[in-house]
């Protein structure tokens, strides 16, 4: 199974405040210990905000509205993520745990989320129904 | 945290450090069975404790001291009974307490030797795995026999008897070099193929364990990456694995029937493993040496995976992938391969001559899948009175019923075409 950590922005990393050596060393040693245990699928960072668009369905069936970044709920931002797959929950908690704090001033977060796979769950009948008429939709008119 | 929490949290420390913990071990004591034993009495502290005090913040220096503690009191007590048994000259120390509490080395490094002792050549291929996924996976003996819809006790002997031969080869815990590493390892790389295909290949059944085999597999493969860096092959290898992991979903229909690779729904394949895999090639290409076996496999299975549609296929590259396969680890199977990718590329005349230079091939001899090709591409030529001859020839071949009711639909076809003299099927 996958799992993001998601790992939350703060003031500073919104303000473009770079982390400290001493914090982006800690981030790659890390990094390096979830490759070697072979868990490691992918790990990005993100720009800030301020460079973000936001596309939002405000009315449904309307066109989309664009708004430019930066976004004020520093909580909701995303700073970057870390995808891992392991063999249990409780051992991506374990991972999860052994992030260095991704600030080091009181503001750091880290969300752990199950990425979601159909062959998690095709045992369910209704969920099998479901992929089969998602594979008809995403497959479309095939090209001659 | 209430018992059974507890012991799932456990669990979960026990996966990420018994790969490492033994692999310390073991080169201390120079002993893969006793190294398991001393990291297996550290879990049982650990699970009386724990529940009790909470998981520690350091959980694996925790497990790596009291396993270190372990071992100084089997030295000092096996001391006690050599002195006592001196007059039989029995029994001298493997370890000494120096081995013990000297520094550590490269945690790649110690891997990489645990891995080299459990692919021991002088186990058998199922001891080999069973060994491997029990040091390096951390599965339990129940798990490995779930995998391998085995008994457990068999799975339990197996463990035990490949522990005791490994102990009486007495061969030093250390690396190989040069030829000796090479062989060694490509030891290694077919232990994890071999546990990959085991998983990959079982359409049949829903037991949730054969998943577990292909995820561990490649999750050893990343692990071997890190470890041995400098070798094309293991790269190869993780390339193959991520690659086809990609098709994981969408290689058996609803009711476990297997998709044929170009009628699968591409839309679904795994991008992200792709880029994996594709990452990974390149990083086998790059240290410069020719390609082996598994790296030409991952380039093939790359030509599909960066094949938007079908028709978008690289049949030409893929049937140089092929040849170039078949000069390095030449088997009539990569050649009937060869084959198709040149009927592909090239027209099926071309591909119907490989076929039949095949037909007296003592490997090939019973192996359905010759003359089914040799149908399919008869078919296309419109020569449909051999062609169902050949189809129904690879219906008496094989046991497989969806196979057999396959080949003889396709027998019927040509049938058909042939009475009528139409035009050839597309499909």
């Amino acid at each position: 199974m996958r799992f993001m950590m998601i790992v939350k922005g703060t003031s500073d990393s919104e303000a473009g405040v770079m982390p400290s050596e001493e914090l982006v060393s800690a981030m790659q040693r890390y990094n390096a210990e979830l490759a070697k245990a072979g868990v490691l699928i992918a790990a990005d960072g993100l720009h800030a905000t301020s460079s973000g668009i936001r596309i939002s369905y405000p009315e449904p069936g309307a066109k989309p509205k664009i708004t430019d970044g930066p976004f004020t709920e520093a909580k909701e931002i995303i700073a970057g993520f870390t995808i891992i797959e392991v063999g249990s929950r409780e051992e991506a908690l374990e991972w999860a745990l052994r992030m260095p704090d991704p600030h080091g001033f009181g503001e750091g977060q880290i969300e752990l989320r199950q990425i979601f796979d159909m062959s998690d769950l095709t045992q369910d009948p209704e969920t099998l129904a479901k992929e089969k008429a998602l594979r008809e939709q995403l497959e479309g008119p095939r090209r001659p | 945290m209430n018992g059974q929490a507890a012991h799932r949290a456990i669990d979960a420390v026990w996966r990420i450090e018994s790969a490492k913990l033994i692999a310390r071990l073991a080169t201390m004591v120079r002993d893969v069975g006793l190294a398991e034993d001393l990291a297996q009495d550290a879990l049982v502290i650990a699970l009386e404790r724990w529940p009790e005090t909470g998981i520690p913040d350091n959980p694996g220096a925790w497990l790596m001291t009291t396993a270190k503690r372990r071992a100084i009191d089997l030295l000092r007590r096996n001391k006690l009974r050599d002195r006592k048994y001196e007059e039989y000259g029995r029994g001298c120390a493997l370890y000494t307490e120096d081995d013990i509490t000297a520094e550590s080395g490269e945690i790649g490094d110690e891997l990489l030797r645990l891995i080299f002792a459990t692919c021991h050549p002088s186990l058998s291929r199922e001891a080999r795995v069973a060994l491997t996924l029990r040091l390096l996976g951390g599965l339990t003996t129940e798990e490995i026999a779930r995998a391998y819809l085995v008994p457990e006790p068999t799975v339990a002997q197996r463990i035990v008897r490949a522990k005791k031969t490994l102990a009486a080869a007495r061969e030093r815990f250390g690396t190989p070099d040069g030829r000796a590493l090479e062989e060694r390892l490509s030891s290694v790389l077919e232990v994890v193929y071999l546990m990959f295909n085991e998983g990959y290949s079982a359409t049949a059944g829903s037991d949730w364990m054969r998943p577990t085999l292909c995820r561990e597999a490649l999750r050893l493969g990343r692990m071997l990456a890190e470890a041995a860096p400098r070798e094309p092959e293991v790269h190869g290898l993780v390339a193959l694995m991520e690659i086809q992991s990609s098709r994981f979903k969408t290689r058996v229909g609803p009711s476990g029937e297997p998709i044929l690779l170009m009628d699968q729904n591409r839309a679904l394949w795994d991008r992200l493993l792709i880029r994996r895999g594709l990452a990974a090639l390149e990083r086998a290409r790059g240290l410069g040496r020719p390609l082996g076996p598994y790296a030409l496999q991952a380039a093939i299975a790359a030509c599909h995976a960066q094949a938007l549609t079908p028709e978008d296929t690289d049949w030409a590259r893929i049937a140089a992938l092929y040849e170039a396969l078949s000069r390095t680890a030449p088997s009539p199977v990569v050649e009937l391969n060869r084959a198709v990718a040149i009927a592909m590329a090239f027209g099926p005349a071309f591909g119907l001559q490989i076929v039949d230079g095949l037909a007296d091939e003592p490997a090939m001899r019973g192996y359905y899948l010759l003359p089914s090709v040799r149908g399919d591409l008869l078919a296309k030529l419109g020569r449909m009175e051999e062609a169902k001859e050949a189809f129904e020839r690879a219906a008496s071949l094989t046991q497989n019923q969806r196979e057999q009711t396959l080949m003889r639909r396709r027998a019927a076809e040509c049938a058909a075409q042939a009475a009528t003299g139409g035009p050839t099927s597309s499909n």
